[in-house]
């Protein structure tokens, strides 16, 4: 008996948090606009999450490079492929590794961290403190934040694809002695602003979805600590889920754009 | 009693009703603070003190009845005049809430960034930062962090955040808890010089006896979610009730 229940409470509570959800987008995009605008807490923000996830993204980036043309390498040259390499490593982290590896790293190391500090305002009266104080704290804290995310994500792949193919390019030179002049040159060649577009343009999906989950959890953050772990997990879990969830649909909308 | 009520009231609250599900807190609770008065509200814990102030500042809204600040109703008010009008209202939070996450100076500028139009001979807001940290005597510890404050320090910080923008009424939220004996008396005797100093009415939520009887002007007892008994220290703590007799025992 309580098995169908606890299904069905699991269910209307699904449907309730996905409800909830899209009203704090509505909200956000409702606050978005209008005035007054917190620029000098966007630019902090933008600094914080940018600068603070440089050393992060650039040692994943190159051990990314590393890691994945070593493996590669073996193959190709199997089929004495190994001067595809540059246009295959290149085309693969531009297109698909790179901004899923980066934005993964950056759900971990900003959502968890905008959940965890959003819920304990939330959990010690800092947000009602704000509001008291005659701050709109959706504005200063969640669009900005969100904002902050979505604007620096894409800047913070691209240097994480930059840094990667360094990564191959050193591997390349030392295993197979190929320049870096003619391996760049040949990722320059492979590369056409049909793979770098979509790309880029789906980090910017993949930053809001970063910062969405993790003000959403925060702002909604239950009583105590417990409610503080819970939200800067659960950030994390769903942010990891909803990325796949926003590849998959990017990649299906380039392909169908790409095949008219 | 009779020179609190012939002055004007700055707050009015009229059988106000809030429940959470099943659990109904405010059961029809009113009360009225007049210019200058401290009024002390006293009740068990989770008699739903605290839910009535959330109520009052509008960051929880009740049920039914109504809320009147200076002859406004903040219930049916915007959210930009509810913004305003907050800022004619103090609050001292129980924990102190003070942005962790920002040094004390700006833990005070922060109500400045959107209000400071709203003060009377406004001096900027360096001298406004450093006037109400003085009044609260902790102006050397401007550029600290939170984290770094003791318990009594951050109270005491949390209420120069509440005075910042002159309030006209001050709502305290258990004020001395979890503060050893002398600090809770230093915060007590604050609170008398701020009232002094500012002239301002104020709203206090405590189980502190020694506060209550120190700083209340009257005092209404919250049991159930109504008003219980109302009257000054001295009539309810020799009130023949055994109820409220009870929360005057040590």
């Amino acid at each position: 008996m309580s098995k169908p229940n606890s299904f069905l409470d699991r269910t209307k509570s699904f449907f309730a948090e996905i409800g909830d959800m899209t009203f704090f987008v509505g909200r956000f995009f409702r606050e978005l606009f209008s005035k007054p605008f917190e620029f000098r807490e966007l630019l902090r923000q933008c600094y914080n999450m940018g600068n603070r996830s440089l050393f992060l993204v650039i040692v994943t980036g190159f051990i990314l490079g590393l890691v994945f043309t070593l493996q590669s390498r073996p193959t190709l040259m199997q089929f004495g492929a190994e001067s595809w390499m540059p246009s295959m490593i290149s085309l693969s982290i531009v297109r698909e590794i790179g901004p899923v590896i980066i934005a993964l790293i950056c759900a971990g190391r900003i959502g968890s961290g905008i959940g965890a500090e959003i819920g304990s305002m939330r959990v010690t009266e800092q947000i009602d403190a704000m509001e008291v104080s005659g701050t709109n704290p959706f504005k200063y804290l969640v669009v900005t934040r969100i904002l902050a995310v979505t604007l620096m994500l894409p800047l913070l792949v691209i240097l994480g694809d930059a840094v990667a193919l360094v990564g191959s390019a050193i591997v390349e030179n030392l295993k197979g002695g190929v320049s870096y002049t003619l391996y760049f040159n040949q990722v320059f060649d492979a590369l056409k602003f049909s793979d770098v577009f979509p790309a880029t343009v789906k980090t910017f999906f993949f930053g809001f979805a970063i910062g969405l989950m993790g003000t959403y959890k925060g702002y909604n953050c239950a009583k105590g600590t417990v409610g503080v772990g819970e939200a800067s997990n659960s950030a994390v879990v769903y942010t990891s889920m909803l990325l796949f969830i926003i590849d998959f649909i990017a990649v299906f909308v380039t392909d169908i754009f790409y095949t008219l | 009693m009779n020179s609190e009520e012939n002055k004007k009231p700055v707050l009015e609250l009229k059988d106000i009703k809030k429940s959470f599900g099943d659990n109904h807190v405010l059961k029809g609770f009113s009360l009225t603070l007049h210019e200058g008065e401290n009024l002390v509200i006293m009740g068990k814990s989770g008699s739903g003190k605290s839910v009535m102030v959330k109520c009052i500042v509008g960051l929880i809204q009740p049920d039914s009845g109504s809320i009147r600040i200076k002859d406004q109703d903040i219930i049916t008010m915007g959210q930009k005049e509810l913004d305003f009008l907050r800022t004619e209202i103090g609050y001292l939070f129980q924990g102190s809430a003070l942005y962790d996450s920002m040094t004390v100076r700006e833990n005070l500028e922060f109500p400045l960034r959107r209000h400071k139009d709203k003060i009377k001979d406004f001096k900027g807001t360096e001298a406004s930062v450093h006037e109400a940290l003085k009044s609260v005597g902790l102006l050397d510890a401007i550029d600290r962090m939170p984290a770094e404050l003791s318990g009594g320090m951050q109270r005491r910080v949390a209420l120069a955040r509440a005075l910042i923008l002159k309030p006209k009424i001050i709502m305290y939220d258990e004020p001395t808890t979890g503060l050893d004996p002398i600090t809770a008396n230093e915060i007590i005797q604050l609170m008398r010089s701020i009232q002094k100093e500012y002239n301002t009415s104020s709203l206090i939520i405590t189980h502190d006896v020694d506060c209550a009887r120190v700083i209340s002007n009257r005092m209404i007892l919250l049991v159930d979610g109504i008003n219980y008994a109302e009257g000054t220290f001295e009539e309810l703590s020799n009130s023949n009730d055994p109820q409220t007799r009870a929360f005057f025992k040590n």
